[in-house]
């Protein structure tokens, strides 16, 4: 079946075909659209589900927890600062060992108020434990929702696992999908596995007080599971591709690398934009290519190495920033690179609250960094004051001159 | 049925690591006797997720699942849909009890947003408040539970608001039952839960927790204290389903004029969280402040109970 629909619409597609059993979700701008079209599958009996419509999104990620661990499939869908409010539930899930699926609508964090694309909602819980997977295409966000609940689920694993795509850009826009039919995920995705649940004839205590004896060893298999999850991402890539039909990469998507001499590294929809960026650098006689991550967590080093060290240039395109440093991508494409090869690393800090970034804007940035005009490091291309910023600033300079700041 | 009769299996195994005469503990053993083996349990960070035992022990003989602070309501939402999808397909004969066993900092405070979106959803679970009446598990700071002029570490003159009542809170959601129970009455507390076990939908349960360390008394006199405070009216047995409102046990007593109603002083007294109220002089202002609160209460709770027999005595009476 052929879909013309929004990606937060796939993307409830997709915790449908997995069978997901409760999904506990929270409204929020721009996710709305899956949790409602969740919900209609349900109300329609498109789909057999218990729909939990829990008053915060700290109570959205405690019922998915509670919910997985009874032994049951378990899906929510978050955006910004609901990511932010179940932060210390992303930390639980991951670390009491429960496969789940989230989606993520990337959007800034406010004040002020925004609620366009930004990559710092999902940056902040880089560390939770949580595998992360970035979308670029709707096709993808389809079909990484179903290999989500595989990664999440695979013994060698058992971590959760959010998938995120760009909001807006990504979660309103209508794109053409494909639709497989039941039988081909059911072939590609078991019924829900995990390593342990609340069993009534095994009455287990989980999560209990740990002293510095034990918790270093659960931190370590958290680690362990990460590492594994290399090499469960790639294999449910590839299955899929041979049971259902449809491959968007690894842990990368690689675009024109083959005799690339210069690469742009990006994740979501700038990497979307990257491949435009790419052809017009070639249209100017520069071997430029891409490399999408696809996998944030784990990170994929080896491919790092692989692709990027024997480059002369490498750009990392990043849609947040950690204040103090710089984009996380790009801290993240130079330790990998550490010691392997010597590409001049430039980072670009761009598209920050649903800021457009036009592909010329980042040829042109490639294209003066091959000229050597670019000082590596980190540039924030897009910034600019313009008359409403000087107009504040202004207005302010008056009230400080009133309170005596200087 | 008396307290001899009641289950000998003890869900709550031996060697947890409570303090002595902990009312968290006693509590649970009398609740897991009522709700039997059928029971999923979900422990809110409170003492309870201390005592059960670190790991890999447990005192806990059903499958627990501990998590934090302000989750309870939730993740028993959580719990209980995913046991209907598993009945749903005929995974469970019988549906589990899910059993939230939370404190007063998890219930009046951090968790009652989750509380009352669970309760407002009419989740089906039992959920307990354990109500030691301030953070007993970080060394006794003030909650909302805490009572008017009680000492904690971060009120050492005495809190000065009242107590603020969630059970009331719970009636308030039209929740199918709401209940208080007390240590020194076991046997309504027991009969509390097995009625709750049959319900179906949110139920909420409070049980007044008197914590030796935290209220400064000696670790015998637990169920003293308890007793103690249904006999003083500063804690009340009811149960409240189908909108009525039935007072018990040792409340009832006082209610119906079969037992006094205690001086408050006798309370006060015997726990060293009211010392400063005597010493070193005697503060009449609070606790006449705190006794006039008590017999208001008792008039207001006497009279209806008057009003609602005479009209049964109108509605009994024959037609003309």
């Amino acid at each position: 079946m052929r879909l013309v629909e929004t990606g937060n619409h796939i993307a409830a597609w997709g915790a449908r075909l997995a069978r997901a059993e409760v999904v506990s979700a929270y409204p929020i701008t721009p996710q709305t659209q899956v949790i409602e079209e969740i919900s209609r599958f349900i109300d329609e009996g498109e789909m057999e589900c218990e729909y939990i419509p829990v008053e915060s999104e700290h109570s959205a990620m405690a019922a998915m927890i509670g919910a997985a661990a009874m032994g049951v499939r378990a899906f929510s869908a978050t955006s910004s600062h609901g990511l932010a409010y179940m932060h210390e539930l992303l930390h639980w899930a991951a670390a009491i060992r429960l496969p789940m699926v989230m989606v993520n609508v990337n959007r800034a964090l406010g004040p002020g108020w925004n609620i366009w694309a930004d990559h710092q909602d999902t940056m902040a819980a880089r560390d939770t434990g949580w595998v992360q997977l970035y979308c670029a295409d709707h096709q993808e966000i389809l079909d990484t929702v179903i290999q989500a609940y595989r990664i999440s689920e695979d013994p060698r694993v058992i971590l959760p696992v959010m998938v995120c795509y760009d909001a807006f850009i990504m979660s309103h826009t209508y794109m053409q999908v494909e639709i497989p039919e039941q039988e081909e995920v059911d072939r590609f995705l078991p019924p829900f596995r995990s390593l342990w649940k609340l069993d009534l004839d095994h009455p287990f205590t989980h999560g209990s007080v740990i002293y510095p004896e034990d918790y270093e060893e659960v931190r370590f298999s958290m680690f362990q599971a990460m590492e594994n999850a290399r090499q469960v991402i790639v294999e449910a890539a590839e299955e899929y591709r041979e049971l259902v039909g449809g491959y968007h990469g690894g842990l990368v998507e690689t675009y024109r690398l083959e005799d690339a001499d210069c690469a742009l590294v990006a994740m979501g929809s700038l990497a979307s934009e990257c491949k435009v960026a790419v052809e017009a650098l070639r249209r100017r006689g520069h071997s430029c290519g891409l490399l999408r991550v696809r996998s944030f967590r784990p990170f994929p080093a080896r491919e790092m190495r692989e692709y990027l060290s024997s480059l002369r240039t490498v750009m990392v395109i990043d849609r947040d920033v950690s204040f103090g440093m710089e984009g996380a991508l790009y801290t993240e494409v130079k330790a990998a690179l550490y010691g392997h090869g010597e590409p001049s690393l430039y980072g670009l800090v761009t598209g920050l609250g649903g800021r457009d970034v036009p592909y010329d804007l980042i040829a042109e940035n490639m294209e003066a960094a091959l000229q050597g005009k670019l000082e590596p490091g980190t540039r924030w291309p897009t910034v600019r004051l313009n008359e409403h910023h000087a107009l504040i600033k202004s207005s302010l300079e008056e009230f400080w001159k009133k309170e005596g700041i200087r | 049925m008396r307290l001899r009769d009641l289950p000998e299996e003890e869900l709550f195994l031996q060697g947890s690591a409570a303090c002595q005469g902990c009312p968290g503990s006693a509590a649970l053993r009398v609740a897991f006797k009522a709700l039997g083996r059928n029971t999923v349990l979900a422990v809110i960070a409170s003492c309870t997720s201390v005592f059960q035992s670190p790991y890999p022990m447990s005192a806990l003989d059903l499958p627990t699942l501990n998590m934090a602070f302000a989750t309870g309501g939730a993740v028993a939402s959580g719990m209980t849909a995913a046991a209907d999808r598993l009945v749903a397909r005929g995974k469970f004969r019988e549906k589990p009890t899910i059993l939230v066993w939370a404190g007063d900092g998890g219930t009046y405070d951090i968790g009652i947003q989750a509380l009352s979106g669970a309760a407002e959803r009419n989740a089906d679970f039992i959920y307990v408040c354990y109500n030691n009446e301030a953070y007993s598990n970080t060394g006794t700071q003030r909650s909302g539970a805490t009572p008017y002029a009680a000492w904690t570490t971060n009120t050492v003159k005495g809190k000065e608001e009242w107590r603020k009542d969630v059970a009331q809170i719970m009636v308030a959601h039209g929740i199918p039952y709401v209940a208080t129970a007390s240590l020194a009455y076991p046997m309504d507390m027991f009969r509390k839960f097995a009625k709750a076990r049959e319900i179906k939908g949110t139920r909420y349960i409070e049980i007044q927790a008197p914590c030796p360390p935290g209220w400064k008394f000696p670790s015998a006199y637990t169920v003293k204290i308890a007793r103690l405070a249904v006999q003083t009216g500063m804690w009340l047995l009811y149960e409240h389903e189908g909108g009525h409102t039935t007072y018990t046990a040792g409340t009832q007593r006082i209610i119906q004029g079969q037992s006094k109603l205690l001086p408050v002083e006798e309370y006060l007294r015997a726990q060293g969280r009211f010392a400063h109220l005597f010493q070193p002089e005697r503060d009449d202002k609070r606790i006449a402040e705190i006794q006039g609160r008590i017999d208001q209460l008792f008039d207001t709770l006497r009279f209806t109970r008057k009003m609602k027999e005479h009209l049964m005595d109108i509605e009994l009476a024959p037609p003309h």
